[in-house]
């Protein structure tokens, strides 16, 4: 049943069905909502999980390896600096394998200070082992928690995920969204079972030290986990389609690209207002069309070369910024990498920081530098402030 | 694709007015989205919240700067704030006052008017109008049948203060029908 919920709320309902045993988070803006709602649940005894208070994002993430490790489904939420707190923490639970799901509510890293939203702070963690997803509106968030779990924990993969979705921008929008049936969940996602865990009847150690024999050897392992994962995705996307008639499988998503000469490629909520400026654009007779990257990591390089052969010319809308890059945003580097085709020109804009709305207007402006071959550049500067 | 911008002061629930009509709209059969004006909220600060209807799934993320209709719950912001701002030709403005507007309104936007204080101090017994705006906007605007509207009211308030909140939505509604 579809019903108009905050995608806050929206994303603390899938965390509800998807029955997580632990939860630990701290809470920072704009993820709080999400955190406020489960403690609720967790209060009122909707749900049985138990919720740890923390301190500081660090402990909150710290409490979830140790549950994850004790062999409980755990589930945790954040943003901006608080993610960043717990980078050391994002090694360690992707480095002892430990399939823990957060919610990412994206937003602008200090400083200066803001509270509002771009992607620089999941996609600073880009390197970091986990499994990498973004979501374009409050029903994809929703559903990508279930199949992140599913895919997390399979013992072909065992590695943590990030499940981004763009701060206020979603996180506080209310709109209409279905909240997956608890019973069909329950047969989509079972109770989590442990490759293996802490258990003081068969002792074991995990995040050991590893000496130079031995550590290079891991890092191999748990890469083969990283590309094993986009195979499990699409079957654990392509099982979710079948019971929930919603197919996320793919790991990029075209739009309007069959006869498209160019090509803007987004992460996140600014596909919904690219879509629409396409339609817009494609009335003015501009053959423009949207590549929408929802795995980020394990990047989809052999999908994107795909769907991306035969553009005159690539735009990356970038809510990044590689700080002293030549192409200044994280995405173009590797959208350019995977095409590898000197023939296909990619351009990076970085537009949208801390908060900057984008408008249909910015994006035809893109699509415009594109077209006279100016890019990697910052887009839509209030030049009279400079 | 219509679009709504409610002006208000953070503790006067302009969000869960937009929420609310998000709810009620999406029961009257259309595409609904609302959101805040991010991370403003503070207490008595002038807060704004928005809504866009359409018959179509809605996509657009960007904010709204051409609205067809505007609610403002305090009059008072109308001398700080240009609450009239982006409204064009046969948009309207619902406003919440007990005396004339002292602003000049853009021409062919349709200014009306509705002591919503008064009505929520008879019936809640509190000057919290958001709910009695409501009814006024469902009259004025189409947009949102009164059905759905307290159908809304009654899943979001207990009991008694749904019938409350309900009943005041009903006499703004009733004061408005045929004003447009």
């Amino acid at each position: 049943m579809l019903q108009v919920l905050e995608g806050s709320i929206a994303v603390a309902e899938a965390v509800k069905v998807c029955k997580v045993d632990v939860i630990s988070a701290y809470p920072i803006t704009p993820q709080t909502h999400i955190v406020e709602k489960l403690a609720e649940m967790v209060a009122e005894g909707e749900i049985d999980s138990e919720y740890i208070c923390v301190e500081s994002e660090f402990s909150a993430l710290s409490a979830c390896l140790g549950a994850s490790a004790a062999g409980s489904r755990v589930y945790s939420a954040t943003s901006s600096q608080g993610l960043i707190l717990m980078a050391e923490v994002c090694f360690n639970v992707a480095g002892m394998r430990q399939p823990v799901v957060m919610t990412i509510a994206n937003r602008a890293m200090g400083a200066p200070l803001s509270i509002w939203n771009d992607q620089q702070d999941s996609l600073t963690l880009r390197d970091s082992g986990w499994i990498q997803v973004y979501a374009e509106d409050v029903q994809e968030v929703t559903d990508l928690h279930i199949i992140a779990y599913k895919v997390c924990e399979d013992h072909r993969v065992l590695l943590p995920a990030f499940v981004c979705f763009d701060g206020f921008v979603l996180s506080h929008t209310y709109e209409p969204v279905e909240i997956p049936d608890q019973g069909l969940v329950d047969k989509y996602l079972p109770a989590y079972n442990p490759y293996n865990m802490l258990d003081a009847k068969q002792p074991l150690s995990m995040g050991m030290y590893a000496t130079p024999d031995y550590y290079h050897e891991f890092r191999y392992e748990h890469e083969m986990a990283m590309q094993r994962a986009a195979g499990v995705w699409r079957e654990a996307g392509a099982e979710f389609a079948k019971i929930f008639s919603r197919d996320y499988s793919q790991a990029v998503e075209g739009y309007r690209l069959e006869d498209a000469d160019i090509a803007l490629v987004a992460l996140g909520s600014v596909c919904g207002t690219i879509k629409d400026a396409i339609d817009e654009m494609r009335n003015d007779g501009l053959k423009v069309g949207l590549l929408k990257i929802r795995v980020y990591r394990p990047f989809p390089a052999d999908d994107i070369k795909k769907a991306l052969s035969g553009m005159k010319k690539v735009a990356v809308v970038e809510k990044n910024l590689s700080s002293g890059s030549r192409m200044l945003g994280i995405v173009g580097l590797e959208v350019k990498d995977a095409i590898n085709d000197s023939s296909i020109s990619v351009l990076s804009y970085v537009t949208g920081l801390g908060g900057r709305d984008i408008r249909k207007s910015d994006i035809r402006k893109i699509v415009n530098a594109c077209n006279e071959g100016k890019g990697n550049m910052f887009s839509g500067l209030r030049e009279e402030i400079l | 694709m219509r679009e709504l911008r409610i002006h208000g002061r953070g503790g006067q629930g302009s969000v869960t007015a937009a929420e609310l009509i998000a709810v009620a709209a999406f029961k009257s059969g259309v595409q609904t989205q609302a959101f805040p004006a991010f991370g403003v909220e503070r207490r008595g600060a002038p807060v704004q919240a928005f809504v866009r209807f359409s018959d179509e799934k809605i996509r657009l993320r960007s904010q709204i700067y051409h609205p067809n209709y505007v609610i403002v719950q305090d009059s008072s912001l109308i001398a700080d704030i240009d609450v009239f701002a982006g409204l064009e030709a046969g948009g309207i403005a619902l406003i919440n006052t007990e005396k004339e507007v002292q602003r000049a309104v853009p021409e062919g936007v349709k200014v009306i008017l509705v002591d919503a204080t008064k009505i929520a101090l008879e019936e809640l017994g509190l000057p919290i109008v958001n709910t009695t705006l409501l009814g006024a906007f469902a009259a004025v605007s189409g947009e949102i049948t009164l059905e759905a509207l307290s159908e809304a009211l009654s899943e979001r308030f207990a009991d008694s203060l749904a019938e409350k909140n309900i009943k005041a939505a009903t006499i703004a509604y009733n004061m408005l029908k045929g004003e447009v």
